[in-house]
């Protein structure tokens, strides 16, 4: 237990250092979640009320597909040099790797959203009427779900010619449950009608389910050729 | 041109293959591979492109796994016996972006290895400054490989599997990695190299196997001048 915190934590650490040298990921989530904020507010004018309909959509669409680039950059890393080979031929458990890269994910997606939610709050010019602070677990639990499934998808979409188109093909699909508890649970917060609860206690489940899922089949995927 | 060199095949067999095959789709890599070596030995893997050498190594390593036949390696599984291998491949298996130092460090981890002591004698070891803050990208090509050296030997393994660790080296980097593994092999680490630079090891190494299509052809404990060729002896298959 202790190696599995210790290396989790040293992997974890060596990704954020990786990411801090680079920036490759941050960069191309934060511009590509700009330009998906600014060319909505100039494709259409919708008013305060129609802005709270529409953005929980709009919002975690967005990031979903920002997630994506971290998801693959995450990976991509690991097979220059065949580093990931190292990893493998180690005493380290497989578990520690998806952990760290899973929270790796989790912190850049947190970061990504936390840049951009006041973007969104300013260019469509919203207010939550329901109880704002239940958006906090909708979007922790929210991102969790994306980055678990994603974090596992790209392992297995490693080693695929076309891992770019894959990872979407898988990821997509799998997430829309997620997805839809999130934007559901965004837009009733938004629009003050009544509570999240019964979102985010399925977004609860969901992550459950599928962390205890990634985690269990995760060694498979890495020891797979 | 011996045919075998039983000294190898005596009871101090650190690992032994038994038939061992692995198939690519329909393409058979290794064709039925049985071979025992014995601890403390330096053993030399030669053979053309393609001929398994690098896919026999990855096994050992527990990268590739067979498609039929079984590895022991000090009686266990290469999985179960990870932490008596350093594996070493063509490619370096280091972060670029990090320093020597910190690639090590963080492989330390990994072996439960604590402090940053053991880091800095491996580095020294291999002839390299534990305090060059450069990162591994920016390494010319023979300190790249020495760095992937020090990775390899991090955790002071019984067996060493290196994978080409000669190639774009320069004669001299080549001859002082040569000397680094003679007194490794001397300190009782069985090493097995795959090279097409087997003259560098002539006089250093205890056996030379050879490989062709998929199987060990011959096993030699001299490197004769027909095997410089670049077909390896086809007498004498095991």
């Amino acid at each position: 237990m202790s190696s599995l915190r210790s290396i989790t934590l040293a992997t974890l650490t060596k990704d954020i250092r990786l990411e801090w040298r680079s920036r490759d990921a941050i960069n191309s989530m934060l511009f590509f979640s700009l330009l998906v904020v600014v060319i909505f507010s100039f494709s259409f004018d919708p008013n305060a009320e129609e802005s709270r309909e529409i953005a929980g959509g709009l919002i975690w669409v967005a990031f979903l597909f920002a997630a994506v680039v971290a998801l693959n950059q995450t990976w991509a890393r690991e097979l220059r040099n065949q580093v990931l080979d190292a990893y493998r031929v180690s005493p380290a458990p497989a578990n520690a790797l998806f952990l760290a890269k899973a929270l790796g994910n989790f912190i850049l997606v947190s970061v990504l959203e936390a840049v951009m939610a006041p973007l969104f709050v300013i260019f469509y010019n919203l207010r939550a009427l329901g109880p704002a602070w239940q958006l906090i677990p909708v979007a922790l639990l929210g991102t969790w779900a994306l980055v678990v499934n994603g974090t596992f998808f790209a392992a297995m979409s490693l080693r695929t010619r076309s891992r770019e188109i894959m990872l979407p093909l898988l990821l997509f699909p799998i997430s829309i449950p997620a997805v839809q508890s999130m934007v559901e649970a965004t837009r009733i917060l938004l629009a003050g009608d009544g509570s999240a609860r019964f979102w985010i206690v399925l977004l609860l489940t969901y992550d459950v389910v599928f962390t205890t899922a990634c985690l269990a089949l995760f060694e498979t995927i890495l020891q797979a050729e | 041109m011996t045919v075998s060199a039983p000294e190898t095949s005596v009871a101090a067999s650190i690992i032994v293959v038994r038939n061992l095959v692995k198939q690519f789709g329909r393409f058979a890599a290794l064709r039925g591979v049985s071979a025992e070596f014995g601890a403390g030995k330096f053993h030399v893997i030669l053979g053309d492109n393609g001929a398994g050498k690098t896919t026999l190594l990855r096994a050992l390593a527990g990268l590739a796994h067979p498609t039929r036949g079984e590895i022991s390696i000090l009686g266990k599984t290469p999985h179960e016996a990870c932490r008596e291998i350093g594996y070493m491949a063509h490619p370096s298996l280091l972060y670029d972006e990090m320093s020597g130092a910190e690639n090590l460090r963080y492989f330390a981890r990994l072996y439960d290895i604590a402090g940053d002591e053991r880091c800095d004698e491996v580095i020294r070891l291999v002839r390299l400054d534990p305090e060059l803050a450069r990162p591994v990208g920016k390494y010319s090509q023979g300190m790249r490989q020495r760095m992937s050296l020090a990775r390899a030997i991090l955790h002071d393994p019984k067996i060493l599997l290196l994978d080409e660790p000669f190639s774009n080296v320069d004669v001299h980097s080549a001859r002082e990695m040569v000397g680094l593994l003679k007194g490794m092999r001397d300190a009782g680490k069985t090493i097995f190299v795959v090279t097409h630079q087997a003259a560098l090891l002539e006089g250093v190494a205890d056996e030379f196997v050879w490989m062709r299509a998929g199987q060990i052809v011959e096993r030699t404990a001299h490197l004769t001048p027909d095997a410089l060729t670049p077909d390896p002896p086809r007498a004498g298959a095991q």
